[in-house]
């Protein structure tokens, strides 16, 4: 139902040449898979699909394209979009957004995905033109009195632990990583040209898989997302060991929230929390 | 137990060149004592704080880190602190929540008028390090 209208939709817009590509989702070469394609030719645009495998963050492929695009876009697409937009890594006038109201993504025993479970953001932000009907919000869900409940529980808990043992945790997850850097890769707001653990005046970061490194490597790249992380979950979903790294992103947009009130990717116009600032912003921790 | 008492931490102390540094020559000038386990330094603002410079210290073995800026309004190039502010809220935050001991890194405001200060949050900070014993957890072991 919907893959036939995104096709529509992406052949007309290719015919009238109105873009130069579409990017979206074809069948995967395994079977409960989809995969990214680009589509340029309007007869191709029968590839196009659309199902509960159809995980990845495809504003991945937009940073700095020249290209007019037409790009396949759920909820936590579109913000990344919207993130990318204020970063002025693509011109809106750029884009044709194809907004897919999302029920949620699925691993192979078709769950849910936990960031899934509790997204907030389903309708796509940001759109053109959307496929289908807009699906209802999960605010329900959350605890009446206090807007964090539910959503921040399992960080909430996790902050309460004593140094040692969060340090354990942080170490006991972080000793899988074997520095394939997927997790940068996939993520589509990690779009500098050449990233900290890259770079070599200074070397801020070994390359080896010494734990302090993956440490420094990990808790910089979750601090330089500090407001732009929108929780899509394409690091978790890339690692091959699979780390819980949300437990640590997750921090970021929950302090993003709790201290600048800011909430990633929601507003083209609103300033990005590090971007700004009030002369009231909390200071108790400053002597 | 000897080992204990013999340890002495060190901590380093990044300074902006306008308040915080100006403060703590003040504090040299007027013959303050504080103790002496402190390594300044220089930055040209707070706003010039990279926070994985923190980081980058606990990883090179400093048992604790200073940061030190101009008060608020008070920012010689008008509003970096206010921008370091935020950054430090967010990485201060951050580092507690993956384990690292609250008083490793602390954040102060002192100006060039303040060598009193100056000489009580050294002092502060040092006693809060020397509490925790030597920071271990980040040190990168070769």
């Amino acid at each position: 139902m919907k893959d036939k209208k995104i096709q529509d939709i992406a052949r007309k817009l290719l015919k009238e040449k109105r873009v130069d590509v579409v990017i979206g989702f074809e069948k995967g070469t395994l079977p409960l898979s989809a995969t990214p394609c680009f589509i340029k030719n309007p007869d191709e645009a029968d590839r196009l699909i659309w199902n509960s495998f159809c995980g990845n963050n495809l504003a991945n492929y937009l940073p700095k394209s020249k290209d007019k695009i037409g790009i396949v876009a759920k909820g936590c697409d579109s913000r990344s979009i919207v993130v990318l937009i204020q970063e002025n890594q693509i011109k809106r006038e750029q884009l044709y957004i194809i907004g897919i109201p999302c029920e949620g993504m699925t691993d192979k025993n078709n769950v849910l995905h936990d960031y899934c479970l509790i997204c907030e953001h389903k309708n796509p932000v940001i759109y053109d033109v959307l496929v289908g009907e807009k699906v209802k919000e999960n605010k329900a869900q959350r605890h009446p009195e206090s807007l964090r409940d539910t959503k921040w529980q399992k960080f909430e808990d996790f902050e309460k632990k004593s140094s040692s043992d969060k340090w354990k945790y942080l170490e006991s997850e972080l000793s899988k990583c074997i520095r394939c850097n997927a997790c940068r890769n996939a993520c589509p707001t990690c779009y500098c040209k050449e990233c900290f653990i890259d770079q070599e005046k200074p070397r801020w970061v070994g390359t080896t898989n010494n734990l302090s490194d993956i440490i420094f490597f990990h808790l910089g790249r979750i601090f330089h997302q500090a407001g732009r992380c929108t929780d899509c979950g394409a690091c978790v979903r890339a690692c091959p060991m699979n780390i819980d790294l949300r437990q640590f992103t997750q921090k970021i947009t929950k302090d993003g929230k709790t201290l600048f009130n800011y909430e990633t990717g929601l507003d083209i116009d609103v300033k990005p929390p590090f971007t700004t600032f009030k002369e009231d912003d909390t200071q108790d921790f400053i002597k | 137990m000897s080992k204990t008492k013999s340890w002495q931490p060190k901590i380093i102390a990044f300074l902006c060149n306008w308040c915080s540094y100006a403060g703590a020559d003040l504090a040299g000038i007027s013959r303050l004592q504080y103790p002496p386990n402190v390594r300044v330094i220089r930055v040209p603002c707070s706003g010039r704080m990279n926070p994985l410079y923190i980081i980058r210290a606990l990883q090179h073995g400093v048992d604790g880190v200073l940061v030190s800026g101009c008060h608020p309004g008070d920012c010689h190039y008008i509003t970096g602190n206010y921008y370091a502010r935020r950054k430090f809220a967010i990485i201060n935050s951050l580092l507690q929540y993956v384990g690292i001991e609250k008083g490793r890194v602390h954040f102060s405001w002192v100006s060039a008028s303040e060598g009193g200060k100056f000489a009580e949050v050294i002092k502060q900070v040092t006693e809060d390090v020397k509490k925790l014993g030597p920071a271990k957890k980040l040190v990168k072991k070769i």
